[in-house]
Formats: C-alpha cells, sequence, structure tokens
C-alpha cells in the first residue's frame, strides 16, 4: 500500500526562520558587512569563486554570509546563480605572461628574469597564533620599493629555449565547456583543466599529494608560481574588434616532471599546469600535480593503477557540488523505500526461522 | 551572437586602438568614481538595456598552449545612441547596470566633439586612479623580492 503524505510546511518555514536567526548571531555583536567579507576573509572568497566557477568577489562575499560560512554551500549558491546568467560570450584566453605579479616564486632557479617575489604570503610566517589581531585591527603600511620595467617572462620559456621541456602544442581550436555538454570519457586536456580547476580543493590537495607518496609519482618541481591581475579581453561581433572588459585575478603553476622519453620522444621534462580563479596557490600547485598525473597515457607512461591515474575516478568525484548533492540527498525521506528494505529482511528472518525449525 | 544592424553598422577600423584603449579604461573602472565624474548623462536612446551576463574566460594549457575554459566572471552590457545618433557600447566587469550605462554614454561622447573635453574631464581621472591603484600594489610586491646574497666561507682568500 502507498500512502501519499503532505505537511510539514509550518515547521520547514519555522525552520527557516529559526536558520535566520542563528546565521545573525548574537545581536549584541556587530553584523558582518558582505564588504568586510569581500576585503577580510579575501581568501575564502577566491575559493568560492574558484570552485564556484564565477568570478564576482561581490557575490562569493554575500554567498559565504549567506552560507554561514559553509563554503561548499556558498559555492552551491554561486553554481545556482551562474546558471540564470546569459552567456555574453568567451573571452579571448588571458595572456598570463603579461600578468601583474604580486607574488612570483620559482623552486628551480634561483637568479630568474623578475625575480623571486614573495607577495603576501603565509610562508615564512611562524603558524603562532596572533592575538593581537583580536585585539585591534591597525596595521602599518607595507613597505614599497620601485618598480622595475622588467618582464617577468615564465620559466618554461628559458626550458623550453634549450629544448629540455616539451613543447607545448600551439592551437586555437574552441575548447569543450563542460557546463554546455555533459563531460564524456575519455576526455580530452583542456576539459580536464576546466574539471579540476572548479574541483573541490580538498579532493584535488589529497589527490595531488597522493602522487607525491608514490601513487603516481610525477617527481614534480614547481618551475614557477604566480599570482597577481591579469586583462580579460573579449570580441565584440557588433563592433568589429576586442575590447577588456575586465581584470581578474589568477593563480598559475606551472611544474617541470622527470621524463625519460618514449620512443618518439628525447628525454625531457615534462609539464604540469594549474590556473585558478583568485590567490589560491595551493590549489594551483594541486591542479598541476594532477593535471601532469592524468597525462600518463599521452607520454607512454605505465599505468601503475594509482587513483591520480585513473581520469574517471578524479573527474567524477572532484565536483563538491555533485558529491554533496548526492550525498546529502540520503538525508531526505526515503521511507518507502526503507519500508521495502524493512519487509524483506522480516520476510528473510521468517525463513531462515522456518527453515532452522525445519532442521531440528 | 549575430550583430544587430542596427547597432553599429560601419565600425571606423581607424580608430579601433583609440577607442579600445578607452573602452577597456571604462570597463576597469570603479563604477563610484566613474559616477561622481558624470553625474548627469546627455539624452540618449537606449538600444540595449544594460544587461547583466556571464564571459566564459579561457586560459592557455601551460600559459601559450590551445584554449581551455576556465570559469566565467559577470559582465554588464548596453549599447545606446545620443540625440546626434553616434552609438556607444560597453561591456563592463560586474553587475551594476548604472557602470555600463555611463561607460556606453562615455563611449558614445568620445566619438563627438565633446571628446578632448571628456577627455580631461573623465578619461584622465580615471587613468590616474587606475595608475595609482598598479602602482602601489607593484610597488608593495617590490618591496618582497628577494635579493640573494652569497656567504663566503673557508679559509682561502
Amino acid at each position: 500500500m502507498y500512502v501519499a503524505v503532505k505537511g510539514g510546511e509550518r515547521a520547514i518555514d519555522n525552520a527557516h526562520a529559526f536558520l535566520a536567526e542563528d546565521r545573525r548571531g548574537d545581536p549584541q555583536v556587530a553584523e558582518l558587512s558582505v564588504a568586510q567579507i569581500r576585503e577580510q576573509l579575501r581568501l575564502a572568497v577566491n575559493r568560492v569563486m574558484a570552485e564556484g566557477s564565477l568570478f564576482d568577489p561581490d557575490l562569493a562575499a554575500l554567498a559565504i554570509k549567506q552560507a554561514r560560512g559553509d563554503l561548499i554551500e556558498a559555492v552551491f549558491l554561486i553554481r545556482a546563480y551562474r546558471t540564470t546568467l546569459p552567456r555574453l560570450g568567451a573571452s579571448n584566453p588571458v595572456d598570463t605572461a603579461q600578468m601583474a605579479v604580486v607574488r612570483r616564486v620559482s623552486a628551480t632557479f634561483k637568479d630568474l628574469p623578475g625575480g623571486q617575489v614573495l607577495g603576501p604570503t603565509f610562508d615564512y610566517t611562524h603558524r603562532l597564533l596572533d592575538f593581537k589581531l583580536a585585539a585591534d585591527g591597525q596595521v602599518p603600511p607595507a613597505p614599497t620599493a620601485p618598480v622595475s620595467a622588467e618582464k617577468v617572462p615564465h620559466v618554461t620559456e628559458f626550458l623550453n629555449r634549450d629544448g629540455l621541456i616539451e613543447a607545448e602544442p600551439q592551437s586555437d581550436a574552441v575548447p569543450p565547456d563542460l557546463t554546455r555538454e555533459p563531460m564524456e570519457l575519455p576526455t580530452s586536456r583542456a576539459l580536464r583543466l576546466q574539471a579540476i580547476t572548479r574541483g573541490d580543493e580538498g579532493f584535488i590537495l589529497s589527490m595531488a599529494y597522493s602522487t607525491q607518496r608514490g601513487y603516481g609519482r610525477t617527481h614534480a618541481f614547481v618551475g614557477e608560481l604566480r599570482i597577481g591581475a591579469v586583462a580579460v579581453e573579449m570580441d565584440i561581433p557588433e563592433l568589429g574588434f576586442s575590447v577588456e572588459i575586465g581584470e581578474i585575478e589568477l593563480s598559475e603553476c606551472e611544474t617541470v616532471n622527470q621524463f625519460k622519453g618514449s620512443k618518439t620522444e628525447p628525454p625531457q621534462f615534462t609539464r604540469g599546469y594549474g590556473l585558478v580563479f583568485g590567490q589560491s596557490e595551493r590549489k594551483a600547485i594541486a591542479m598541476s600535480l594532477v593535471d601532469r598525473a592524468l597525462r600518463w597515457k599521452e607520454l607512454g607512461e605505465d599505468n601503475i593503477g594509482a587513483p591520480a591515474q585513473d581520469e574517471e575516478f578524479v573527474l567524477m568525484h572532484a565536483d563538491n557540488i555533485q558529491a554533496t548533492g548526492f550525498l546529502e540527498h540520503i538525508k531526505l525521506p526515503h521511507y518507502v523505500d526503507f519500508q521495502a528494505e524493512l519487509e524483506l529482511v522480516r520476510r528473510l528472518r521468517a525463513d531462515a526461522a522456518t527453515m532452522q525449525e525445519a532442521a531440528k | 551572437m549575430t550583430p544587430d544592424p542596427n547597432l553599429d553598422p560601419t565600425p571606423d577600423t581607424t580608430a579601433h586602438s583609440d577607442r579600445k584603449a578607452w573602452m577597456g579604461l571604462l570597463a576597469r573602472a570603479s563604477p563610484g568614481q566613474l559616477a561622481g565624474l558624470l553625474p548627469d548623462l546627455p539624452a540618449h536612446d537606449i538600444l540595449r538595456a544594460p544587461e547583466i551576463g556571464a564571459v566564459m574566460v579561457r586560459g592557455r594549457i601551460g600559459g601559450t598552449g590551445a584554449p581551455f575554459n576556465l570559469g566565467e566572471m559577470t559582465v554588464t552590457r548596453c549599447v545606446l545612441r545620443l540625440a546626434d545618433g553616434v552609438v556607444g557600447h560597453a561591456h563592463v566587469q560586474g553587475r551594476d547596470r548604472a557602470h555600463a550605462l555611463r561607460a556606453a554614454v562615455v563611449d558614445a561622447l568620445m566619438q563627438t566633439d565633446a571628446a578632448a573635453n571628456l577627455r580631461q574631464t573623465v578619461l584622465t581621472p580615471l587613468q590616474t586612479a587606475e595608475t595609482t591603484r598598479r602602482t602601489t600594489r607593484a610597488s608593495k610586491a617590490a618591496a618582497t623580492r628577494v635579493e640573494f646574497f652569497t656567504l663566503v666561507r673557508g679559509e682561502d682568500q
């Protein structure tokens, strides 16, 4: 027998009111503004933009406030919002060589044009809680130095000049877009990068870490990590030329990896690539390691069965919105499904008891 | 996207680089500053009302290789026509409709006799603000550039 059940409206309305009140917290404590979140929780904002796959710091800050700081819930809100926007077009590929860098480090070359620029980094801090932050918000202005006009070329460019690193195949092909067509396996590297850059930071980090621990080892060096602003330019068909439509902050990581060579390729270094919205360097480094691990087939390497080499495993589990949607749905009413299971178990137990009786 | 014949039928190819420069500057400008510099708008007809949308931002694999889709950004666009028939376009970052409208007005006015005056009263202040913002950030980054030095050890002179 199936009985349709309705109800719960009042409970739901009251739950939402309770949520709103808990979100606000103690009214004696000043309310957070969206601008405060945008300016002072900038790395959370960056993560929500990267995984929400929409660059808009104000929206990401609003989502964080609405989600009470639950970043996956905030990503969910951004993903839902972006589906309501008309697609006005696609930009020309951004030129990261022209990035106005605020941070640029290389683990492979000490002295390089443009230098090692530390930028606003947690590196070299002692990771001791700073109780001064609990007391006052005043900070002295950061020191400045004259800006040099020196170019900041990509590190891989030097290696490329000597043929020591694989050349990146040149193309202007329109890339596949997983927000428009469902992902089909096997994928291309372009589609993988799109999936990884919007993937969950924790998942991508763990996948990258697994390659470092030996599950699909790729011997990565951070050839270069750079963070800064790049211009976004788009062709405007009614104008007949391209214009800059804005400026976004990106983190880019290029890894340089060992490669013994193959039947067709001499021994040389190979590349892993990471590019992420905002200052998100952990994600950019992790992305480049996972990108490199997934390239085993193209480079003729052995598949040792490591999770990070398994394209289906990585790409189908990287999206935290898909993951949380399927995970959290099991808490919703499954009364009828469970009733069927209950009936089945009862019948099996009855059958087993009958057989035991008969055996006596 | 099919070009709308009403919008800008004959783009002037000679003036592109100058127009590109001011359109980019207007797109990156702070909406508040632009509104302060140009509080009153001249009479105009809206050809495409300010519309908020998304643009898919692309990167290149390895920084130089084949394109891939990085993620979207919010953009607001607007097209309008001044009383004298000049058409102004805008595509500006973010979701501020007034910003897109003002940027389209400035784009149109910059194609008229008002250009020299407007350059002085609007574009130059915007450019100055942007240069200051960029230089400030770059100079703070420059102060974090590492200067390596080598410690000479041992006895040999």
